[in-house]
């Protein structure tokens, strides 16, 4: 089976932001697999150990993304594709990354792609879809399972708490939702592996693709951090007293009930 | 320059879902004075158009087919892009739901346009309209807009009013669409959730934790929860824990959720729980440890054990209610 993962770096948003010049500072900050990424890697994984063929995965960004991409080699996947965008596209939004992402794997013959069903920097959710819109395949969203039998695929999806169950076929593209499976964390064999293991790196001259073709629909003109919440009140006295005047300042004060 | 806009209606279990209205809402001001038409997709949805007209959208057009009674993506696109050619908007304003996530993309890959998801706020009006959404798991926000053609958003639940309701006229019409060609097979939906109130559009919310300790745990928070009309969610460590299924979990990984009322028990207050729901427009925290973090995000706190404050609220609760 030829199975494809679409891979974000991400900054990992347990880190402090700080936003200077209209940029979230990225200095010295830590950079993760975006952690939804991480359960389709592992399912990618899963899939080709019970059915046999070829994990790749695919990022796209500058040099620094070959760590994110060491890591899911480590994990187990067996290729890696870095789609060094650095040097020709200024802007990306989610029409970028879904058109040159299409562009790659028109010809690949994919039976399977997979994919985190959000990132959790941008937190939009489009490209996977997108990518299969253009891909002129199916695709499902936020799964939980995912069961193949020869080209019949069974899936359980989440629908906001709900358990969709539903049938399709391959080829498909699906993105996953936590509760898919407990992604592993590389051994040391699978790093040792990993640095063996073949990386590609393109750029979209190698892809055919026109810089103009790929200008965002949209732009950002602003990122700003919240306004900070004032300390909170922590109630005092007897918790009887306490549960009485909170729900009164419930009531008086903030008005929710 | 005014703007025509689609705006996708949603029902589940046999209602308006709220966000539909708060679509229409959010539409008249992306319209900036131009129309706005309600599109209901499903088996049988005609029934609703008037209520859409009632909370501002001056035309409905439905689509109904028996393919269409569970969503899919297939089904749901053929019936959107008709009305699209039809109506040729300049606009398009879904919810952020199950649904508008999954149609979206899709839709605004077919017009080859931009898309601006999980909108929380507008400034400005038509043209200059800039849409505002959280990023990096609400730790931030970032102003978009649309560089040219059709503008297309997503909405999230619960962060734009609705207009008010009344009694208003608008023309409800059917579009015929051959649905044809569907890939996925809907077979079962299990329902997890708590009946009636969905996590993602509940002004009150109960959330429990590690705290908890058990399953049966959270049912002081389930009673709470049902007396004030609300939902009961989880901390990631509950769910690992399996005090209550996965599809409970508010966080970086789960649901993002912004209620009126935010009552977490028994929750440490991670980093990655507060990012599905520091927005929340008043947090109650109750936790043993007052070092807790989550009493940084607190507006109200109180130190103590869960299972004794939460049955004090729910009796305190009924006598002011």
């Amino acid at each position: 089976m030829n199975i494809y993962v679409l891979v974000k770096r991400t900054f990992d948003t347990e880190e402090k932001l700080v936003i200077s010049g209209g940029k979230i500072q990225e200095d010295g900050a830590e950079f993760i697999i975006n952690p939804y990424d991480e359960y389709a890697i592992e399912e990618a994984i899963n899939v080709r150990d019970e059915h046999g063929g070829e994990v790749t995965v695919i990022t796209m960004g500058g040099e620094d993304a070959e760590k994110q991409l060491r890591t899911a080699l480590a994990m187990g996947a067996d290729k890696a594709v870095l789609i060094n965008t650095e040097d020709d596209v200024e802007e990306m939004d989610q029409f970028t990354s879904a058109y040159i992402l299409a562009e790659y794997l028109k010809d690949k013959e994919a039976d399977l792609i997979l994919a985190g069903n959000v990132a959790i920097d941008g937190g939009s959710g489009q490209v996977g879809p997108r990518v299969a819109d253009l891909l002129d395949i199916n695709y499902v969203t936020t799964i939980t399972s995912l069961k193949i039998e020869g080209e019949k695929v069974t899936i359980v999806r989440d629908i906001e708490g709900d358990a969709e169950e539903l049938e399709t076929s391959l080829p498909l593209l699906v993105t996953a939702q936590q509760g898919l499976n407990e992604p592993r964390y590389p051994s040391l064999p699978g790093i040792m592996k990993a640095k063996k293991k073949p990386l590609e790196e393109l750029e979209l001259d190698d892809l055919d693709i026109d810089e103009d073709d790929v200008e965002a629909k949209t732009e950002t003109i602003e990122i700003y951090l919240p306004p900070a919440k004032a300390a909170g009140r922590i109630l005092e006295g007897d918790i009887s007293n306490q549960v009485t005047e909170l729900v009164g300042l419930l009531k008086n004060e903030a008005k929710v009930i | 320059m005014s703007k025509k806009v689609l705006v996708l209606g949603e029902t589940r279990e046999g209602s308006l879902r709220n966000v539909s209205f708060e679509a229409i809402a959010a539409a008249k001001k992306v319209s900036g004075g131009g129309e706005v038409v309600s599109v209901l997709i499903g088996d049988s949805v005609a029934e609703f158009g008037a209520e859409l007209v009632n909370y501002g959208a001056d035309r409905v057009i439905t689509v109904e087919h028996p393919h269409l009674k569970s969503y899919t993506s297939d089904g749901y696109s053929q019936a959107m892009m008709a009305v699209i050619d039809q109506e040729q908007p300049e606009a398009l304003v879904f919810g952020h739901t199950a649904v508008g996530k999954d149609l979206s993309p899709k839709i605004a890959s077919k017009l080859q346009t931009g898309l601006i998801s999980d909108v929380t706020d507008i400034e400005g009006e038509g043209d200059d309209a800039v849409y505002i959404r959280p990023i990096y798991s609400g730790k931030a926000f970032e102003k978009v807009k649309n560089k040219g053609g059709i503008d297309f958003i997503t909405i999230r639940p619960n962060n734009i009013a609705p207009l008010e309701r009344e009694e208003r006229s608008g023309d409800v019409s059917s579009l015929s669409v051959d649905i044809t060609n569907l890939r996925t097979i809907i077979q079962n939906v299990v329902r997890k959730s708590a009946e009636g109130v969905d996590l993602s559009e509940a002004k009150v919310i109960i959330a429990g934790g590690r705290g908890v300790k058990s399953a049966e745990g959270f049912e002081p928070l389930q009673e709470l929860a049902d007396l004030l009309g609300g939902a009961v969610g989880a901390s990631r460590g509950a769910c690992d824990a399996d005090y209550v299924d996965y599809s409970l979990q508010i966080g970086q990984t789960g649901k993002v959720v912004t209620p009126d009322l935010y009552i977490a028990a028994g929750i440490s207050g991670a980093i990655q729980h507060l990012a599905g729901m520091s927005n929340s427009k008043v947090i109650v925290a109750i936790n043993k440890d007052p070092e807790a973090n989550i009493f940084k995000v607190a507006d109200y706190g109180i130190v103590g054990d869960l299972f004794e404050v939460i049955p004090m609220l729910t009796e305190e609760f009924k006598k002011v209610m």
